[in-house]
């Protein structure tokens, strides 16, 4: 099922967590929520299950206006952040309830509700664990248990509200190749909230980037974090250098150095975002490349961090080297060097001092 | 006896359990068991002539009675006081939640004469309900009232922690699941407020078979009527009837037991059936 959101609203006395928001969503599609706590991540994910009411603009469901429906009859699988289990029933009947609390003309036999609860117990892998009550099982356990409840009723969407927080990194991590498996087989439309950038990066086929309420960007993983369209994107996503500089005659400068190209900008004063692992670092002197001194380097797993201060300007860069270039032409603290960034992005500084500047994004069908 | 010595914070098992028997005998079993030995003294059959005459039966019902049936009000009035207290903001929440206590605190006697003035035929709740036909003050309704009345707390209590814990979010989940708002209800939250509620409605009841101070003001105590068993054991003493007296209070408390036993073990049932470790 397809859902469109249109320039959805919602206002907690007089706090704005909503802010005419509009995405759509494709059929079978696995989209991503990512933004910080507070930015309303949570609360478009509840008003599209119908759990909070917006007070403004409309969710349709396949086209059809689902905000006068309740949530009981919205028919959405929604994954709470706790799993919220009935930690008085057993695993089955926690799985089974969805089934039995239907109306009589459309409830299954208890036949059918025993086969089908099987079936989604051994299809989320905690088939043993079928008598046991939540209490006795773990986080991981947990989950899965709580997404083979929302699948029982079998729901046209499938809500996940931060699916892994609560549980270990090595978990997370198992869990999170196994639900991209699941969305794979089933099909269903299917929204994740996340704080964890990795996570809506490997997980879904769409991102969309949400700040104070409103959404900054929607693409691919890969277009989200190679082309951010604001500031803010270019920060919450993977590490950047943020460097203010110049805009003169469309071009950036850092100091007196043209160190990367702005054209299309206005002259003023801008921001620059440079990804560590864009920078090269010499010993000589290179076109557009900036002196700087190496005040340490970090060595961490397969890279290698230094942190550069640059000589005319104060301010920090940090730099991301693969081990093996690292090895091959060792910089050590102290050292002179030059830097230069391979691929830079110039924003107007306006841009970055107040988000809600920037461009608003809609979603592109 | 070594299966028992686990290393633990408190120091010793041995003094530990000692201190708390000593204790827990020279409270409570050394007086029961002084209440045993004076009841003995009529023999079988004049322990059982003391406890069987009209009056004092007609004392058992009431006072039983009496005590369930303000129990059980409680229990659903006490859950319903415990449910807005924990799940809405409003003004003045902090003054209710205090309110609540106060049957703890004030004393019974002060109490009594309160509700026996309120509910007399010429108070303000009475005169009102005179002008309907009832009659609450000096009748076994005013013991009901009374008893209502000091036993709300224990229900409130023993609820609000329960339903502190019971996050708003498994009512949506079973929203979202598809259940209706009575499904809910019945399937999601009592089965969890369940032990909570049988454990306060057993405290209530408990303390309301015991009440003595708030009764006898606005009971009006006429015997066969509205006396109370308190109230009867009081007046044997008053004769100088020392063993008729113990022998009602020992029938009392191996009826309050017995009843205290069997909601120990219900409570035991609901909170094993439901899964609660």
């Amino acid at each position: 099922m397809s859902i469109e959101v249109r320039g959805v609203e919602k206002e907690f006395g007089g706090f704005r967590a909503l802010d005419g928001v509009s995405l759509n969503i494709r059929e079978g599609e696995l989209v991503a929520l990512l933004g910080p706590s507070g930015s309303g991540k949570t609360t478009l994910l509840r008003v599209i299950a119908g759990l909070e009411y917006a007070t403004g603009g409309s969710v349709l469901f396949d086209g059809e206006d689902a905000g006068a429906r309740h949530v009981r009859e919205r028919r959405v699988g929604f994954v709470f952040q706790h799993y919220a289990l009935f930690k008085h029933m057993t695993v089955f009947n926690n799985v089974a309830f969805g089934l039995r609390v239907k109306a009589r003309a459309t409830r299954p036999s208890p036949e059918e509700i025993t086969s089908k609860v099987n079936a989604l117990l051994n299809l989320v892998q905690v088939e043993q664990f079928g008598s046991r009550y939540p209490s006795q099982l773990s986080g991981g356990q947990r989950q899965r248990v709580a997404l083979a409840r929302a699948l029982a009723i079998e729901p046209r969407v499938l809500l996940l509200d931060e699916p892994f927080g609560a549980l270990d990194a090595k978990v997370r991590k198992e869990l999170r190749r196994w639900l991209r498996g699941l969305h794979d087989r089933m099909g269903l439309t299917s929204v994740f909230v996340t704080h964890d950038q990795e996570e809506a990066m490997e997980l879904s086929d769409r991102v969309a980037v949400m700040n104070r309420g409103r959404i900054e960007q929607v693409g691919s993983p890969t277009e989200v974090y190679d082309s951010p369209a604001t500031p803010f994107v270019y920060e919450f996503l993977g590490n950047a250098n943020r460097l203010p500089c110049r805009i003169e005659h469309g071009s950036a400068r850092l100091g007196e150095t043209v160190f990367t190209d702005a054209t299309g900008l206005a002259d003023g004063d801008g921001v620059a975002f440079v990804r560590p692992h864009d920078i090269e670092v010499t010993s000589d002197r290179l076109a557009l490349s900036i002196p700087a001194t190496v005040k340490q380097v970090l060595i961490s797993g397969a890279v290698a961090k230094l942190e550069l201060t640059m000589d005319p300007a104060p301010g920090m860069i940090e730099v991301e080297l693969p081990r093996g270039a690292h090895w091959g032409a060792p910089f050590l603290a102290g050292q002179k060097v030059h830097w230069r960034a391979r691929t830079a992005r110039v924003f107007p500084a306006s841009a970055g001092a107040s988000p809600v500047a920037a461009p608003e994004v809609k979603a592109a069908g | 006896m070594f299966a028992l010595r686990r290393p633990s914070v408190l120091p010793g098992f041995g003094p530990t359990l000692g201190f708390a028997l000593f204790y827990l005998s020279l409270i409570v079993l050394i007086p029961l068991a002084g209440l045993f030995f004076k009841s003995a003294e009529l023999g079988w059959e004049g322990f059982v002539r003391a406890v069987s005459t009209p009056r004092v039966l007609a004392s058992f019902r009431l006072t039983f009675g009496a005590a369930f049936l303000a129990a059980l009000l409680n229990a659903f009035v006490g859950f319903l006081v415990a449910w807005v207290l924990t799940r809405y903001r409003f003004p003045g929440r902090r003054v209710i939640d205090g309110l609540v206590d106060l049957p703890f605190a004030l004393p019974t006697a002060v109490a009594g004469i309160a509700l026996a003035t309120l509910y007399a035929p010429n108070g303000w709740i009475g005169s009102i309900l005179d002008k309907v036909g009832i009659k609450v003050a000096y009748t076994p309704a005013g013991v009901w009232v009374a008893l209502v009345f000091i036993s709300l707390p224990f229900v409130v209590r023993t609820i609000q922690p329960v339903l502190q814990d019971l996050e708003p979010e498994i009512e949506e989940a079973s929203a979202s699941l598809g259940a209706r708002r009575w499904q809910t209800w019945l399937y999601v939250i009592i089965p969890v407020l369940l032990p909570a509620m049988i454990t306060g409605f057993s405290l209530a009841f408990a303390r309301a078979l015991g009440e003595y101070g708030s009764v006898i003001f606005i009971a009006g105590n006429l015997p066969f009527r509205s006396e109370i068993v308190p109230l009867l054991i009081f007046v044997q003493l008053e004769q100088y009837n020392y063993a008729g007296a113990a022998a009602i209070a020992t029938v009392m408390l191996m009826a309050s037991f017995i009843l205290l036993l069997i909601i120990n073990v219900l409570q035991r049932w609901t909170a094993r059936r439901h899964g609660a470790d």
